[in-house]
């Protein structure tokens, strides 16, 4: 048995093949067509059920051999892929049909991906490219999994479209939609989002300098602080919007509430984080204050003021898109979000809703790149 | 420059109470001590008998409360301003975000000299203290004994005529201790810099100094100044010399006079 090396994955991936190989009809037109031989019934697989079914099988088989993990993962991607493509676009025009066997060669395919994705994690290449491309191909695996299993799942048991568009709709809908969600986004991110978080974020460091520079301020000012980061948004945005109109000012003022509080408290605190012993160094240089702040004060809050600007992103993020529920001209995020849920568009809300994600990643994403850049010299970022 | 120079530290009738939750705190009293120029005085004591709260009046960095202080013939507070000292602290504390060499040039960018004269000084301090070669790494790259040279680079840096010194070696190991015990008396020997130097270690005080001033605590004062004999090229096996052996049973009986005094 020294040939052999199987995978508890592999072997509960065959077992759930066999059943759906016992269990019979893979739908009910399929039920309806066993059940009646003469009628000629159209049903999903006529041709390529026992092909899906080998494929896992195949798959699962060679993956108990002993092999490179590389060829094994390779062989176990290969099937796995193929059998969920050919399991999902059988069962267009037949949605909500699915029986048993369709869910135990999903499961089955899952499986094999799973251990697909464990053996490439195992894998310690030693070139940088192949460590990039591993570093790549892991998440895209597992996103992707995320992906055909929502897509099976809500085309084969038929889920309303109303509770939940498969992944396939949304993804039309974004590439039908472009013109609509690149105004959408125009509006909310590029205006109220970013203003917003520039503004409120700058406002806050320039306070918070303030405050340090000035006793009177940080005794009176924190707590108004305080108070103001503790007012709900939900509140405030209405207000906003009488204040400043419909369009993005109104939008990017609540962001702006939102921004300076954690700015403000994580400049402060930043701010005092420099070692007494520095300070000291600094104080027998005979340096002023304004040259300690620059030289030794702000490098050392960097971390602190970093972490607010992250925090911020998102928080920006939100903010903006509920602001635009309390009233709105007929373009933004939240504007549209509101309107197509009215008008049971629940794929247009999914496709908002993809879109913000995917930006506030990005914006996370890029303050988190310049935190590095900037704070290279912190413990948390060097490792030790 | 004057050309009769005064003593570089003068102290008389010194004190300082710092006040507590607990009440007062006499952490120095009476103290009268004059240091002249070109001198390396160790200050020893066991923990709390307020030799680094002297070297901190001296500095500016604590107020005295009592007794007359000056530096270079002024008040310690003119005299930082002034920039009269350089001062190497307990650890490194070197900026973690600037190079070595960066580092080094803090106090010389904060005095507002040019970039040739920045650089220029960079080089020769850190040939002084043997980093040459290690400019452009981080402090979290280097040793713990590297780190100690490199502020004591960045105080020499300076350019000031004396040096407070307050226990820069008392987190190193004994061999590299030796080391930089030996690097910094060549270059006392070379600079002619005025050195007050904090320590708790008897052999280092003797093995430095011109003079040691032994402390104790509560209140913090001074209960002996002791003159060394040993010449100014100092080996290091001078240590096993019967003439430094008796310089430290000296210091240790002055240490356990203090303390015997108090109980």
């Amino acid at each position: 048995m020294i040939w052999l090396k199987p995978s508890w994955q592999a072997v509960l991936a065959i077992l759930l093949c066999l059943v759906a190989f016992a269990l019979g009809a893979m739908s009910k037109p399929e039920a309806a067509a066993l059940a009646e031989p003469a009628a000629t019934i159209a049903y999903p697989y006529m041709d390529t059920k026992g092909l899906i079914l080998a494929l896992l099988l195949i798959a699962a088989l060679v993956s108990t051999v002993r092999l490179a993990p590389l060829v094994e993962g390779v062989v176990l991607f290969v099937g796995a892929h193929i059998a969920a493509w050919l399991l999902i676009k059988g069962i267009g025009g037949f949605e909500g049909t699915a029986l048993a066997p369709y869910f135990l060669a999903l499961a089955a395919a899952w499986l094999l991906a799973w251990r697909c994705v464990g053996l490439l994690s195992s894998l310690r290449p030693a070139a940088n490219g192949a460590k990039t491309a591993l570093r790549l191909v892991i998440p895209a695996i597992f996103g992707a999994w995320i992906l055909i299993i929502w897509e099976a799942v809500t085309r084969g048991a038929g889920i309303p479209f109303i509770l939940l568009p498969p992944p396939s709709a949304i993804g039309a809908r974004i590439a039908n939609s472009l013109p609509i969600l690149g105004s959408d986004v125009r509006q909310t991110i590029f205006k109220a989002v970013l203003i917003g978080y520039i503004v409120g974020s700058f406002a806050g460091f320039i306070v918070a300098i303030l405050a340090d520079r000035v006793p009177f301020l940080r005794r009176g000012l924190l707590p108004i602080g305080n108070m103001v980061s503790a007012l709900p948004i939900i509140g405030v945005a209405p207000i906003m919007v009488m204040w400043f109109g419909f369009d993005w000012p109104s939008k990017a003022a609540v962001v702006i509430i939102m921004t300076f509080f954690p700015m403000l408290v994580n400049t402060v605190a930043g701010l005092a984080a420099s070692g007494h012993m520095e300070r000291d160094l600094m104080r027998t240089y005979a340096s002023g204050y304004w040259p300690t702040l620059l030289k030794l004060r702000l490098p050392a809050a960097m971390p602190f003021i970093f972490n607010a600007l992250k925090i911020n992103s998102t928080l920006a993020l939100i903010g903006a898109i509920v602001a635009e529920f309390f009233g709105t001209p007929v373009v933004g995020m939240g504007f549209r979000i509101s309107t197509e849920v009215g008008r049971m568009n629940i794929d247009m809300v999914w496709a908002e809703i993809a879109v913000a994600a995917l930006a506030g990643s990005v914006f996370y994403g890029v303050v988190a790149l310049v935190e590095r850049a900037v704070t290279f010299w912190h413990p948390s970022v060097r490792g030790g | 420059m004057s050309g009769q120079s005064p003593a570089v530290v003068s102290a008389s009738k010194l004190g300082l109470t710092f006040q507590t939750n607990d009440g007062p705190v006499q952490a120095l009293s009476n103290v009268d001590l004059t240091i002249g120029k070109g001198e390396f005085v160790s200050f020893i004591g066991p923990s709390g008998c307020g030799k680094t709260t002297l070297l901190r009046v001296i500095a500016d960095l604590e107020k005295p409360t009592a007794g007359a202080i000056s530096v270079n013939g002024m008040t310690p507070e003119q005299a930082r301003e002034s920039r009269a000292y350089g001062y190497v602290f307990q650890a490194a504390a070197l900026f973690p975000w600037r190079t070595i060499e960066r580092n080094v040039a803090l106090p010389l960018e904060i005095i507002g000299l040019s970039k040739a004269e920045q650089a220029d000084r960079i080089k020769r301090t850190m040939e002084l203290v043997n980093l040459s070669g290690f400019e452009k790494k981080y402090p979290w790259q280097l040793s713990g004994g590297m780190q100690q040279r490199a502020s004591i680079a960045r105080a020499l840096a300076f350019d000031a005529d004396l040096l407070l010194m307050d226990e820069p070696f008392g987190a190193l190991d004994e061999i590299v201790r030796d080391h930089l015990n030996e690097q910094l008396l060549s270059l006392w020997d070379r600079t002619n810099k005025t050195i007050c130097f904090v320590t708790h270690s008897i052999p280092e005080a003797v093995y430095l100094s011109t003079r040691i001033v032994v402390m104790s605590p509560r209140p913090g004062r001074v209960t002996d100044i002791i003159e060394s004999t040993l010449s100014r090229k100092r080996p290091l096996d001078i240590r096993e010399t019967p003439e430094f052996l008796a310089i430290a049973a000296r210091v240790r009986d002055g240490l356990r006079a203090g303390h015997s005094y108090e109980d």
